[in-house]
């Protein structure tokens, strides 16, 4: 059994003029260690599906269906007292920002302490010591001093770098990393992402990275699930799918990545024509149809199964069409 | 931090001088110190020579400048009707104001804390929809009508409370105070309630405005992930968020509430400041008038400055140098 | 481009209000009341200025469906033996006056100072928001007591009372300015960095050109919604200076002195002097406020906090 395992999973949002569905029908499991990409662009579902898995969703949006199971306990069933000892101590999460995260007016000193005490029965002075433990895990110089600190006085990698120790202090079995490097600088991006990697092979994690990024993707983690308005498309290990992505949406996005696939004559860089639809907006049919250059009239029509492929166990996708010849 | 607190005392001192500036000028314009000395039954020779011995008869500037020396010793003038210094006649009048305000800002904070928290946590809930509906009557209600409906109400129809005075005061180390009496407090009672009920709503609102802000920030959002309890992340985390805009314009509310001691110590006859300065414009009493102009302006100053200085000490991100 | 954005708006904010039944009662109420203001003298029964129609004998007189009511009186009358229904309209006409004739004074100069102050910056910003928060931190409403205190001890209790309408639009106006100057600036320092501004300033035009035909129509929403609640402000600074004696005198009297005339008598049991004026006050200002709460949640401008 895995560590971590969705099934069925439905997120309603209750707007005034009806019902929007942000998460259709999604299912996904992560392994203990296991390191799991969620692609797909902004508003597909990929945060929704994190905030989903501690029950943490912004009203008015509700888990309407499906079930959550971690470590053999129902999530979606758990009270909010209950929820809250996973939260932020067995499955950890990093937000996307760092310049918004971390609490403008409490010493970096006091966020930390007051999540090991928010879960562990410690002394003060025993949660400063594992606070400086974690900042030096995520390599942070004189982290004694630092916990004095307020977060306006550290830079923006910096703050990923502590928002990363607060996420270690509990040494949870998940972190969530929503976006985690997005809003930093690219060279600092880089250091981040090689930090989470070492950290999720040292300290025993398995790792949910929420991006729009391919190529991060395929650089930290070993399976990826692609989402497309609100629905898990295609889902591969990481190798398998950059070398050879099935569902049309996915060919589109690994051409689009500087360096890979197929470039037309003129050498430039693909692009998917059009843009995802709106979610109070969606086609009958596939939702990707609109967009689809191998558009047939079922896709039209039937709304395609996430299905595996003939002889290859790890590989799900939600195509009429995948691994058929009209494709090539 | 330090260049910061010079600059705003100095700022604070320009506008001091501006107000002694105007508050002369009111005085050598309307004023008669001689009057005010020696009353009408003097000859019109022996005006004249008292005029030159006061030093009348010299220039603005100059006369302008003896003003300030005075003040500075705490020389204001003399009050023609108390025939005694303005600045005595208003120390003797300042405990009641200061004790009504006092009580009623301790009114304001202890509903209205409670109220916009839970409004802005609960916006949906009867009783937050209730207070914000409440808070609009109120901000529409002059404060002198309060007190009327107070004094109907209590006063007149239940007879649980007095109407008018302080009562039974106390003198502690020469303040006159009605706190420690029964008979102060419930003098205290409805004058507080009035007063308070003009920033009431408006400090609810702004709490609840704030809050709710701070509620959907990304970092409260974060606060929730880490697994910290409601108590620590609505009490801690956004409270102490919010309490920075509420002090800057709650401490400049607070000041302003002086000015409505005019009108609530005219409806409930309170032996204060506001009731003296009401009393001096009948009596065309110019020198007590301009007392009172000279130390409510340095009572704003002074209560604008703290809260300026508080604000910077209490919010880390403040950028001193830009203010 | 830019009129079929207003013409949006404009439809938006008649869609909002007509879903909108709290705004459209205050709306109609508050119509009705500036109506009557405005046709006071042909809708009073009587005219309270006209010594010769009053009779001190009719002084204290009950509402009409009291027991010692007067069918003549229906709100009975007041102190002086006038019609309360008579008196209270010509007051609200006053009040009403000062009111808008403060507001309009205010905005005027407030309009100019944030312009001024947001479209040059530097140093005369500086000096002019720094005079704007003192005098904000004074609060407007001591500004005017003691403004007001003063002018009347300069002019004499007689002169002042004839004098009293513009003077007391004089005093409220200049008392509540930094309102406006500040709401006014804001909007301009969120404006003047846009690329049409910029790109007005590439085609040459001059400074104040752009200033007005570009700048103030965008800070169009923002003082629209100060102003409702200024005129709620402006109507309850009058009243208060009024009760307080320093404002509108008994014989030409605001609503505001009236209810200070009655207040006297209230304990002796004339209480409808002071009770159908306040309501009225209330009423009044009530519903500007609720129109102001309204417009602020739909045009949601950028108002400056503090």
């Amino acid at each position: 059994m895995s560590l971590l395992e969705v099934n069925n999973l439905e997120v309603i949002f209750a707007l005034r003029h009806g019902d929007l569905v942000a998460l259709n029908d999604v299912s996904f499991t992560l392994d203990k260690r296991e390191r799991l990409g969620v692609v797909g662009e902004s508003g597909a579902g990929k945060s929704v599906t994190g905030f989903a898995v501690i029950n943490l969703i912004s009203k008015p949006g509700r888990i309407s269906k499906g079930t959550i199971l971690f470590d053999g306990k129902r999530l979606d069933r758990l009270s909010e007292r209950e929820m809250r000892h996973i939260r932020g101590n067995r499955i950890a999460m990093i937000f996307q920002d760092p310049m918004m995260t971390l609490n403008p007016v409490l010493t970096i000193g006091t966020q930390m302490v007051e999540t090991l005490r928010a879960h562990r029965k410690i002394s003060k002075k025993d949660a400063a010591k594992i606070a400086i433990a974690k900042l030096e895990l995520v390599h942070i110089p004189s982290p004694e001093r630092r916990l004095a600190q307020y977060p306006h006085e550290f830079s923006g990698g910096m703050r990923q770098r502590i928002v990363i120790a607060i996420a270690l202090l509990t040494d949870p079995a998940i972190i969530i990393a929503d976006e985690p490097t997005t809003a930093l600088d690219v060279t600092i991006q880089a250091e981040i992402m090689d930090l989470l990697l070492e950290l999720c092979n040292t300290q025993d994690m398995g790792l949910m990275l929420i991006t729009h990024d391919l190529g991060v993707v395929a650089e930290v983690t070993e399976r990826v699930m692609v989402m497309y308005a609100g629905k898990v498309i295609e889902v591969a290990k990481t190798s398998d799918l950059v070398a050879s992505p099935m569902h049309p949406y996915t060919k589109g996005l690994i051409n689009a990545l500087p360096g890979h696939g197929e470039c037309d004559e003129e050498n430039r860089l693909q692009q998917i024509p059009g843009s995802m639809p709106n979610l109070t907006e969606i086609a009958p049919g596939c939702s990707f149809h609109p967009r689809c250059e191998f558009c047939q009239d079922i896709c039209t029509r039937e709304v395609p199964e996430l299905r595996s492929l003939a002889g290859m166990d790890e590989r799900k996708v939600s195509c009429h069409f995948a691994g058929t010849e009209q494709m090539q | 931090m330090f260049a910061f607190i010079i600059r705003r005392i100095i700022q604070a001192t320009v506008v001091m001088l501006v107000i002694g500036f105007i508050g002369f000028s009111v005085k050598h314009q309307l004023g008669d110190p001689v009057r005010d000395l020696v009353g009408i039954s003097v000859s019109v020779e022996e005006r004249e020579a008292l005029r030159q011995e006061l030093g009348l008869n010299d220039p603005f500037l100059v006369q302008y400048g003896r003003f300030l020396a005075n003040a500075m010793h705490g020389d204001l003038g003399h009050s023609f009707f108390f025939k005694r210094p303005a600045l005595d006649v208003i120390f003797d009048k300042a405990p009641a104001t200061i004790e009504l305000v006092f009580a009623a800002s301790l009114i304001i904070l202890l509903v209205s804390v409670p109220v916009g928290l839970y409004s802005a946590i609960y916006p949906k809930r009867f009783f937050s929809r209730f207070a914000m509906g409440a808070s609009i009557v109120g901000v529409s209600i002059p404060v002198f009508l309060t007190a009327i409906v107070l004094i109907y109400i209590f006063a007149v129809q239940l007879h649980w409370l007095p109407s008018y005075g302080r009562g039974e005061t106390i003198n502690i180390l020469g303040w006159e105070s009605g706190f420690f009496t029964l008979d102060g407090l419930k003098h205290l009672v409805l004058p507080s309630i009035a007063l308070s009920s003009i920033m009431l709503p408006l400090f609810i609102r702004l709490i609840r405005a704030e809050m709710m802000e701070v509620l959907e920030t990304e970092y409260i959002k974060y606060a929730w992930a880490k697994g910290l309890s409601s108590k620590r992340i609505w009490l801690v985390h956004a409270f102490k968020n919010t309490l920075l805009p509420v002090i800057t314009v709650g401490g400049v509310q607070l000041g302003i509430l002086i000015a409505f001691t005019i009108l609530t110590e005219t409806v409930f006859q309170w032996q204060g400041m506001g009731f003296m300065f009401l009393e001096a414009v009948e009596r065309s009493d110019t020198a007590l008038l301009v007392a009172y102009l000279v130390v409510v302006g340095a009572l704003f100053v002074v209560v604008n400055t703290v809260v300026d200085i508080i604000y910077g000490l209490i919010n880390p991100t403040v950028t001193v140098a830009s203010r | 481009m830019q009129t079929r954005r207003q013409k949006i708006k404009e439809s938006y904010l008649l869609y909002s209000f007509k879903r909108d039944k709290v705004a459209m009662v205050s709306f109609t109420i508050l119509a009705i009341l500036l109506l009557a203001a405005l046709f006071a003298p042909l809708l009073a029964p009587y005219n309270p200025y006209d010594t010769a129609s009053i009779d001190i004998m009719d002084s204290e007189i009950p509402p009409s469906w009291t027991e010692e009511g007067d069918s003549r009186f229906f709100l009975g009358t007041d102190i002086q033996g006038r019609d309360l229904v008579s008196t209270m309209l010509y007051g609200l006409r006053i009040s009403v006056m000062i009111g808008i004739g403060a507001v309009i004074l205010q905005a005027l100069i407030g309009i100019a100072v944030g312009l001024v102050s947001g479209y040059f910056g530097g140093r005369i910003d500086a000096v002019l928001m720094r005079i704007a928060d003192v005098q904000l931190s004074f609060s407007t409403l001591m500004v005017a007591i003691i403004v007001s205190a003063i002018v009347q001890i300069a002019f004499g209790v007689g002169r002042y009372e004839q004098l009293a309408v513009p003077i007391l639009i004089v005093i409220i106006g200049i008392a509540e300015w930094p309102q406006y100057a500040r709401t006014v600036r804001a909007s301009v320092l969120g404006e003047k960095n846009k690329e049409y501004v910029e790109a007005a300033r590439v085609i040459g035009l001059d400074s104040r050109r752009i200033m007005f035909s570009h700048i103030l129509p965008n800070t169009l929403s923002p003082v629209l919604v100060i102003s409702t609640v200024q005129v709620a402000n402006a109507v309850m600074s009058e009243a208060a200076l009024s009760f307080l004696g320093l404002g509108m005198p008994v014989t030409k009297p605001s609503i505001g002195s009236l209810i200070d005339a009655g207040f006297e008598y209230i304990f002796s049991g004339a209480w409808w002097i002071t009770f159908f004026p306040a309501v009225l006050l209330i009423v009044f200002i009530l519903v500007i406020n609720l129109l102001g709460d309204w417009l602020r949640d739909v045009l949601n401008p950028k108002l400056y906090k503090g």
